[in-house]
């Protein structure tokens, strides 16, 4: 019994946060917004070498052959620092090591994320794997999430490995609570900072209690996330930890507003990255509505 | 990373397991807060201990199994699985134990820990006042020097004394040095309830029970012998243990894993009256399991050497929180039989305690928020 991250892990994560904290994943994120692909695809190359994009695959095949634990570690990280692409596709549910692959999962996941920026579309349905034929361009609420409405066209050749679906629930999951790590470091230091009748607002009890509730939420669906990670991503255990770390990262995203105030409701203050960003993952993947039977269902 | 048991831990949980099957008593006991169930649930405590699972964590020397906190968890989450009796003397053995064994003389172990682990002695926590809630540091007891007799004598009154209607021993703070403010001054006391100047006034809780008692001290005189710690140092004792990894920071997930399973087997047996209350038997089920792997988590840390630090006032909020959704949601699905008293509404007003006691909620967010988070304190006057 050690459920921690090993050092190995901790490691990990470290590199990971250095690296991107260091790589303007904003600017990178609000160029995305812009169709402008380039920043992004510097950090995508960035966490490649790293070997983020290869985590799932097997050593033999060239890959880094890692658990769900560091895919989680990963998707923490890429969810902090809100960095833009199909990294639950290319990473989590179709391991692709160098290409930058896409794929719609309807009904759960529609449109095919960011097919302008992927060297391949897919469709995974009932008939497997298909080759997508992308269409129109969809706004997301998140404009950071470029979505793409998809057909299909002919089948593939490649194919997901089984439970490929909930280790993409587990990312995505661990992506909101990056998200939702974020939203809270940063409305603390606002609070730290922001004073009003003479006084920083983060003193005051009302504020105290809203940003304490957000730390113990985050920290009791944190469990359930790399629980999940070590449990082997059984249906279950997954669709808990999306479920708890969605309510989570909402938490965060709505109290991150409030404290925030009017600054944090503009476009051009970062907070709104990780907030639409939020809402748009909550639903990501399966519903809330979904797991929650899932769990119902396997109890 | 990994949630693994090892072999030992596999085999002392099947001990436990085969144990509790055998003893635990098929119908419930009477309430511990009347007297036959006060007694019932000490010649329980007297079983456990015989068997040596009062106290597990203890050294074998006090009738314990030197057991890993891996292993105390595991017991816990056995003891609820199998619907065991409550602890009467959990506040003994959770609360005051762990400071006996950090602040007691040795020869203060030996007379109060072994009447502990058997149920023979129970002891209630003489902590609030009338006037000294949530803000515990304003205490008015007094401790007044005694030298003729090598001790001091107490004056004041207690209040929310759980158990104290039945039990035997009492521990709390008093003020020792009325010219120290706040947390100076403060000793740490441990005294008879049946000694003279001591007067004990059952107070019925919510459930009609008599649960806790205000407890009145006139002159009641305790020898130095009795006094835990240093004089004067009594708040640092106290909260050297407040976080403590056995104590109600460490609510033991057993609790809540075994009422979420009962949770979903009523949902199996009343969905079709009420289904609206799918999500809420969901949601007590995954935050019952978060707060069992938070636990691991948790003891992963202190087995390595880490401590709790504030982290048990998030734990406090969370499980308080989630005791009272879990039989909300349970009375909800019992519709207009809700009403009636069942283990239900037992457990329901039992739940209704925990977001107040062992420091409000309110309290327990302003320590997250302040010494986790780092947001700065209120101005003074109404601090703590």
């Amino acid at each position: 019994m050690r459920f921690e991250l090993t050092s190995e892990q901790e490691d990990f994560a470290q590199t990971l946060d250095k690296l991107l904290s260091g790589a303007d994943t904003v600017a990178a994120a609000r160029a995305w917004v812009e169709g402008e692909s380039g920043p992004g695809l510097e950090v995508w190359r960035r966490l490649a070498d790293l070997g983020v994009t290869s985590l799932l695959v097997p050593d033999s095949d060239g890959g880094m052959g890692a658990t769900p634990v560091e895919l989680a570690v990963a998707f923490e990280a890429l969810g902090r620092h809100a960095v833009p692409g199909p990294w639950v596709e290319s990473v989590a549910l179709l391991p692709s090591m160098d290409r930058v692959v896409t794929v719609a999962v309807p009904p759960h996941t529609p449109y095919a994320l960011d097919a302008d920026v992927a060297d391949a579309t897919y469709i995974l349905g009932e008939d497997g794997l298909m080759v997508a034929t992308v269409g129109e361009l969809v706004r997301s609420v998140d404009p950071t999430r470029r979505l793409f409405a998809v057909t299909s066209a002919e089948p593939a050749d490649g194919e997901t490995a089984e439970g490929a679906f909930e280790l993409a629930v587990l990312a995505t999951s661990a992506q909101l609570l990056g998200c939702g790590e974020r939203l809270l470091a940063d409305t603390v230091k606002y609070a730290k900072q922001r004073r009003q009748f003479g006084r920083e607002i983060g003193s005051y009890q009302a504020v105290k209690h809203a940003l304490a509730d957000v730390r113990i939420a985050l920290d009791f669906a944190r469990p359930l996330v790399f629980g999940a990670a070590v449990t082997g991503s059984g249906a279950r255990d997954v669709s808990a930890a999306k479920v708890a770390a969605g309510d989570a990262a909402y938490l965060a995203s709505r109290v991150g507003l409030q404290v925030h105030g009017a600054i944090g409701y503009t476009s051009e203050y970062d907070l709104s990255l990780w907030i639409t960003k939020v809402r748009a993952l909550v639903g990501a993947w399966g519903t809330p509505a979904f797991h929650r039977a899932r769990v119902l269902e396997s109890l | 990373m990994d949630l693994d048991l090892s072999e030992s831990e596999l085999d002392f949980q099947a001990e436990a397991r085969a144990w509790l099957e055998a003893n635990v008593p098929d119908e419930p006991l009477p309430s511990m807060d009347t007297e036959a169930g006060f007694r019932a649930h000490q010649e329980w405590e007297a079983k456990l201990a015989e068997a040596r699972w009062s106290v597990v964590s203890w050294p074998s020397d006090y009738h314990g199994r030197d057991a890993s906190l891996i292993e105390w968890v595991i017991f816990e989450e056995e003891y609820y699985r199998a619907r065991a009796p409550g602890r009467v003397s959990q506040n003994g053995i959770f609360l005051l134990a762990p400071i006996l064994f950090d602040h007691g003389t040795p020869e203060q172990q030996d007379r109060f820990l072994p009447s502990m682990a058997t149920g023979e002695q129970v002891w209630a926590q003489a902590w609030s006042e009338p006037e000294a809630g949530s803000d515990l540091a304003s205490l008015r007891s007094t401790a007044t020097r005694d030298d003729e007799r090598g001790g001091w004598l107490l004056n004041g009154q207690k209040t929310w004394s759980s158990r104290a209607s039945y039990a035997h021993w009492g521990f709390g703070l008093f003020r020792s040095d009325p010219s120290a403010q706040r947390h100076a001054g403060l000793t740490y006391f441990l005294f008879p309830l049946d000694a003279e100047g001591v007067t004990v006034r059952p107070i019925a809780q919510l459930d009609g029970e008599a649960g806790f008692a205000e407890i009145f001290l006139e002159d009641v005189f305790v020898p130095d012998s009795d006094v835990l710690g240093a004089p004067g140092d009594g708040w640092r004792v106290a909260m050297s243990t407040a976080g403590n990894e056995r104590g109600l920071s460490l609510r033991s997930p057993g609790r809540f894993c075994a009422a979420a399973d009962r949770l979903v087997e009523l949902w199996r047996e009343r969905r079709g009256d009420s289904p609206a209350s799918a999500d809420d038997v969901v949601d007590a089920w995954i935050k019952a399991q978060a707060y069992r792997l938070y636990t691991w988590g948790t003891v992963t840390r202190l087995a390595a050497g880490g401590d709790l630090g504030a982290t048990g006032s998030a734990n406090k909020v969370f499980w308080s929180e989630l005791d009272v959704a879990l039989h909300e949601t349970a009375l909800d699905l019992l519709g207009p039989e809700a009403e009636v008293e069942s283990a239900w509404t037992d457990g329901y007003l039992f739940s209704l305690s925990g977001p107040i006691y062992a420091g409000t909620n309110e309290i327990q967010r302003n320590i997250v928020a302040e010494r986790i988070l780092g947001l700065p304190r209120e101005p003074k006057g109404g601090g703590r």
